[in-house]
């Protein structure tokens, strides 16, 4: 493997920019399901139901988790771009990761 | 230029988001029902003005960070893609928008 | 310690293969060490570059089992373990002109489109200017002034590998250093030259040219740097 991706900053870029891709694909799913209201709760309601299958149930999980490490990261990106943060790469990457997983911990707590 | 807003709005989403996720983990509690989530926005001006800002923000942010992932990792550049990520823009905002517009409606 | 260092080495350009070689395992020695008796002994047909031997010029930068760095800088014992080989190829992100060779042209071509130079300006000042090295400015351009191109952080940019156009790790560090100089009176032309999409913005703080620079120069911070500088320009 090139060595450049063994490196925290490319994995942290990596991660960042793979969230990225899923929560743009997710959100037109997001804003279409929330639509549903237009014909009425019970429609929303309908689709909601959907949401409770396991599958359906584990992707949300997902796709919180995936908002929560693009913002992580993006401001990781932020605080070295903007406050010349002089970052300790495994330091801030687990930091991120670790925030990200505990937003989806606590999502998952919460819904269950 | 694409940069300056990219950022920008990578900031105004910063706020945003961070409200965003702790509604949901607040609201999420014990499940999830239409009902529980329309009582909250229907007709709440303000829950439909910070969401109107959250998708315009995401419509600039979104498709300026896709673009350079296209451009980096196909060989997709230039107007068509260019054309078709303001398209995707416009899509963004208008479904986002009528979303909105939805549960402060219904 | 085994007796015997086994090298593969590319030999070609863009095509080509690696060659096999095993020579003498030494206590000290470096990689340098290693091409030079390959190319001295075994293979005159071998091209590479080194000039000072000493890790002040930067010439003899390639690739050592994976990672860009100067080859008279490092020693064998320090990348290659028990039995395990050593793997020798030419910088990534250069033409490759022959074997361990490499085309530095267009990265000195970035160089200087990134208004790489110092500019005097129309009318010299007619004294010596004043540079305090405790101002911020100074600090800025001393931290990345010792640059010596050699390609080193090139190589190790993820952007410049996906991006042609990426005007890279070196030459932004350089118009970094020099956007602080107070003395400089290219300014304007320098922030167009950096600010555009094959600029400081399409960086994407991967941080492997600060990982991999032989001088501990931080790419990633002076670009960093001209992302923040731009915003200010773009307001004005």
């Amino acid at each position: 493997m090139r060595a450049s991706h063994t490196q925290r900053g490319f994995i942290a870029a990596m991660l960042h920019r793979l969230s990225g891709i899923a929560l743009a694909i997710f959100l037109p799913l997001h804003f279409l399901a929330l639509a549903t209201a237009l014909n009425g709760a019970h429609a929303l309601n309908a689709f909601l139901a959907i949401t409770r299958q396991p599958l359906i149930a584990f992707l949300e999980w997902a796709i919180v988790v995936a908002l929560a490490t693009h913002m992580a990261l993006g401001l990781r990106v932020l605080a070295v771009e903007f406050f010349d943060f002089r970052e300790r790469t495994l330091a801030a990457l687990s930091l991120c990761l670790a925030a990200a997983l505990a937003v989806g911990l606590i999502f998952a707590l919460n819904l269950g | 230029m694409l940069f300056v807003a990219q950022r920008t709005t990578a900031f105004v989403l910063a706020l945003a988001v961070a409200v965003h996720l702790a509604t949901i983990l607040y609201a999420v509690r014990g499940g999830l029902t239409a009902a529980d989530i329309l009582a909250r926005t229907h007709g709440n001006l303000a829950f439909a003005l910070f969401y109107g800002v959250f998708v315009i923000a995401v419509a600039i942010h979104a498709p300026i960070g896709l673009r350079n992932v296209l451009r980096e990792w196909t060989p997709w550049r230039g107007r068509p893609l260019d054309l078709a990520l303001l398209a995707f823009a416009l899509m963004l905002l208008a479904l986002g928008l009528r979303a909105v517009f939805a549960v402060y409606a219904a | 310690m085994s007796d015997v260092l086994g090298v593969d080495i590319w030999r070609g350009t863009e095509q080509g293969q690696f060659q096999a070689f095993a020579i003498p395992r030494r206590q000290h020695q470096t990689v340098l060490d290693v091409v030079t008796e390959i190319q001295r002994e075994h293979d005159p047909s071998l091209s590479y570059r080194f000039a000072c031997r000493v890790g002040m010029c930067g010439s003899c930068a390639m690739v050592v089992n994976g990672r860009p760095r100067w080859t008279c800088r490092t020693r064998v014992n320090d990348v290659v373990a028990g039995d395990e080989r050593l793997r020798l190829g030419p910088l990534r992100n250069f033409r490759v002109v022959k074997d361990l060779a490499v085309e530095m042209t267009d990265f000195f071509d970035k160089w200087t489109a990134a208004h790489g130079y110092f500019e005097p300006g129309a009318t010299p000042e007619k004294d010596f200017a004043v540079v305090p090295p405790q101002t911020k400015e100074r600090q800025a351009a001393d931290a990345g002034i010792e640059c010596i191109g050699c390609g080193v952080c090139y190589s190790a940019c993820d952007v410049v590998a996906w991006n042609e156009d990426y005007l890279g790790p070196a030459a932004l560090n350089r118009a970094w250093t020099l956007v602080n100089d107070v003395r400089d009176r290219g300014q304007s032309a320098r922030r167009s030259a950096v600010s555009h999409s094959n600029g400081c913005q399409a960086c994407h703080t991967h941080m492997s040219c600060t990982r991999f620079c032989p001088k501990g120069i931080e790419p990633t911070y002076a670009i960093a740097g001209l992302k923040r500088a731009l915003f200010g320009w773009a307001a004005r």
